[in-house]
């Protein structure tokens, strides 16, 4: 028994303590992202939370120029983008898909800059790799309270909008009718969103914090209709994935190629996908019922575009 | 500035401005921007892949952006479209990921492969380059007007018996392979500042289907042009240039927009 046991938990993982903060750093992100996921997969704005991850990378870049730490760069860039974002006209979801288009192409341009004048000035090829691929093991201690800071003000700021963001993103109308300043609303939800994609960037990587965003969300909205409860099982899910992806990350130093161990980010996206193509599986089984609220907040955007 | 190397770099940034032009039209009036990111992106980690097993990059940006491309049509079939895009990208990511890890020496082709190395064109890769190109507007040529029916008026479209499906499936496999075609030369993420920037800016122009989609063409041209040249002169990045230039073009086509409505008192209805 302790044989298997040793071999699924490799000796030192219980006591390493990038473990610790990776294990720790990983479920508070996860439960952040399924706040705002959830919110994220029912208004179909995947393509903004996935550009403001790739625009975490133009933060980070910068922030390797001016030699502060990655986490400020992709906090003050996905800010700074998700306001340019909100003044091009994401509001509108016509057009959305070009508002965070433009953004996304005029970023990555620059993200193109800062990595090469940090290459040409430093000499440190490895900086795209590292800013673009990063690892949870790689987190500090020292980094530690900022990202408990940067949940606590996206809990909060979802916590303040949750009832008027649910009715506006499930019905444009009735939300503005009943007095709701439906751009603010839309607005501070961006805001949230921006801080946890950076957060998710830090956790698994500035192109890979989509996944941590949608899927355990996308997962949960196909399994449950009710909000709160898609929110509980996509953290759950999160956290499954963060935990076991650390575990076999650790293990996997012992996988060829050998000396090498394998991203987590591999192993927590892998397990997402799963989680997601089994949610699928599950929603195929159930019977057709009358459309419930899922459904029709599914239905919401392209009807506010018509 | 057009002398040896630089022949090739200006001849290959031409084909692929064209083919950005015309593709990126239709990704505009389709709202496939997503899309339109999430394939050539993916696809890098069939070049890391590619790199890993000692194949050609080219063979393994195809082989990763036409099944990208399948990937996101199927997922798409069942549950949102953009959840489905965005998890066909991080699985393609992710395998990029994992292909990186495993080897060492990769990280400056890396840089080059996400944004571009279109000063670094040698002579043999402008043949395949133009052939692909050739292929892309071939397909787009004989999809024309089906592909444009269903992207300016879908349900018109869907009325006269063409399946949605059907041409979502057939765009997102010609974006596949403008995506093959275009990333060794511009990388990754560049190609999608080209396929947006341009034809939006093109679209505040005119509201005629074909001219806009010639327009997009021209100030796709325009575009990789300046970025060539001001590279060359400055050193810095081809993809700073194209990244900014795409999105100035942008706003000056809003601006136009703006001041045409201001003189015609908002008449138009967007």
């Amino acid at each position: 028994m302790t044989a298997q046991v040793a071999a699924v938990f490799a000796p030192g993982l219980f006591s390493s303590e990038a473990v610790h903060i990776a294990a720790g750093v990983g479920a508070l992100v996860a439960v952040v992202t399924s706040v705002v996921g959830v919110f994220t997969v029912i208004r179909g704005q995947s393509f903004a939370g996935e550009a403001l991850g790739d625009i975490g990378a133009t933060g980070g870049s910068g922030a390797y120029l001016v030699a502060v730490g990655p986490l400020w760069g992709f906090v003050v860039g996905n800010v700074i983008a998700a306001g340019a974002m909100e003044l091009i006209g994401i509001q509108r979801p016509r057009g959305r898909d070009l508002a965070t288009g433009i953004v996304l192409g005029a970023s990555i341009g620059l993200a193109a800059l800062f990595l090469y004048l940090t290459t040409t000035s430093q000499s440190t090829t490895g900086a795209a790799v590292t800013i673009l691929f990063g690892s949870v093991f790689a987190i500090t201690s020292s980094t530690v309270p900022m990202i408990a800071l940067l949940s606590a003000i996206v809990l909060a700021t979802m916590l303040a909008i949750y009832r008027p963001l649910l009715l506006s993103t499930v019905s444009f109308d009735m939300a503005s009718s009943r007095g709701i300043h439906v751009r603010i609303v839309g607005a501070l939800y961006l805001f949230a969103l921006a801080l946890a994609t950076a957060l998710a960037a830090i956790t698994i990587g500035t192109i890979l914090s989509t996944a941590l965003l949608i899927g355990p969300a996308a997962t949960a909205v196909r399994l449950t209709k009710r909000p709160v409860l898609a929110i509980l099982t996509g953290a759950a899910i999160g956290i499954a994935t963060m935990w076991v992806g650390i575990v076999l990350a650790y293990d996997s130093y012992e996988w060829p190629p050998e000396g090498n161990g394998w991203p987590v980010s591999f192993f927590v996206v892998t397990l997402i996908f799963i989680a997601y193509l089994l949610s699928g599986l599950f929603a195929l089984r159930k019977p057709r019922r009358s459309p419930g609220p899922t459904e029709r907040s599914g239905a919401a955007a392209p009807a506010a575009e018509s | 500035m057009f002398s040896g190397f630089m022949v090739n770099a200006w001849t290959v940034a031409s084909i692929v401005a064209v083919v950005a032009g015309v593709v990126g039209f239709f990704t505009v009036m389709r709202g496939s921007a997503f899309a339109a990111h999430a394939i050539p992106n993916g696809s890098f980690a069939g070049a890391a892949g590619a790199s890993l097993i000692g194949a050609s990059t080219l063979l393994g940006l195809g082989v990763f952006s036409l099944s990208g491309a399948l990937g996101i049509g199927l997922l798409s079939r069942r549950g949102r479209h953009d959840v489905a895009t965005a998890l066909a990208l991080v699985v393609m990511l992710a395998l990029g990921a994992l292909f990186l890890s495993w080897s060492e020496e990769y990280a400056p082709a890396v840089y080059s492969l996400l944004f571009g190395e279109v000063l670094g064109i040698a002579s043999n890769e402008v043949a395949p380059t133009a052939i692909l190109g050739g292929l892309c507007l071939l397909a787009v040529a004989i999809l024309y007007r089906p592909l444009m029916l269903s992207s300016v008026l879908p349900e018109s479209g869907r009325a006269r018996g063409i399946s949605a499906f059907r041409m979502e499936m057939s765009f997102l496999l010609v974006l596949g392979l403008a995506t093959t075609m275009t990333v060794p030369v511009v990388g990754t993420l560049l190609i999608f500042s080209l396929m947006i920037g341009a034809p939006a800016a093109a679209r505040s122009f005119t509201d005629r289907p074909f001219v806009a989609m010639l327009l997009s063409v021209a100030i796709a041209l325009l575009i990789v042009w300046f970025a060539i040249a001001a590279s060359y002169e400055s050193n810095y990045p081809v993809g700073f240039f194209v990244g900014t230039a795409s999105a100035a073009s942008y706003a000056v086509g809003r601006l136009w927009e703006a001041q045409r409505a201001r003189r015609h008192k908002g008449a138009r209805p967007r």
